[in-house]
């Protein structure tokens, strides 16, 4: 979504982003003229007309689960937004039994609170795992 | 002299020029609750919207309550052909 009209969504994707894409961008291409709902989430930077790049992961019950927000020059981690959705997949697949540590991908420990894990988490989950090897 | 416009990730943009909007009177009000600001939180529920959209081809109105039901990624950029 941007404050450009769906003619020029059209003319990016005709000209440079199908040549980039093969097929064309796959999913919509929102207009939001005015920045009107930019405005509400918070995105759109008035001065300069346009909106940040905000990405908001949204739930299937429409809850927001995480943003980010960056400012125009620096362009986004598509990786690090899959990691998250895969995790907020999990946690809700376990109904909230499970927890995601830092760093986690499908794959790797995840945390079950409670009262035994209390202080414990040291013995399970070391520092490293926040990285990737 | 026209002015060279640096070209950024922004959109370069136009305003008024020369005279200056004239100040609105301030009269003091009650305390506005300001709607429309924004209203996003972690945990809550996104604010619904209605946008014209253009997909495959084709020129479409999307409400986001349409994808109730379905993981979604909603991505706001500066603007079309801006580089990044």
């Amino acid at each position: 979504m941007s404050v450009d009209s769906v003619f020029v969504h059209k003319m990016w994707d005709d000209h440079e982003l199908s040549k980039m894409v093969k097929g064309g961008i796959p999913f919509p291409m929102l207009s939001d003229g005015g920045g009107k709902v930019g405005s509400v989430f918070g995105v759109y930077l008035e001065d300069a007309g346009v909106e940040a790049r905000g990405r908001f992961i949204i739930d299937p019950d429409g809850i927001i689960q995480g943003f980010e927000v960056l400012t125009p020059p620096v362009g986004r981690n598509v990786m690090e937004s899959i990691r998250q959705i895969q995790a907020f997949q999990h946690v809700r697949k376990t109904k909230g039994a499970e927890a995601t540590p830092s760093g986690w991908k499908p794959g790797k420990l995840t945390l079950k609170p409670g009262p035994d894990l209390v202080g414990k988490v040291w013995e399970v989950w070391k520092t490293s795992m926040a990285f990737d090897e | 002299m026209a002015e060279e416009i640096k070209a950024g990730c922004a959109r370069p943009t136009g305003g008024p020029v020369g005279e200056k909007p004239k100040a609105k009177k301030e009269t003091p009000q009650e305390p506005i609750i300001q709607e429309g600001k924004s209203m996003v939180t972690v945990g809550k529920k996104a604010p619904d919207f209605a946008a014209p959209a253009y997909h495959k081809g084709k020129f479409i109105n999307v409400n986001l309550s349409d994808y109730l039901g379905k993981w979604v990624v909603l991505c706001f950029y500066p603007g079309d052909f801006t580089f990044v």
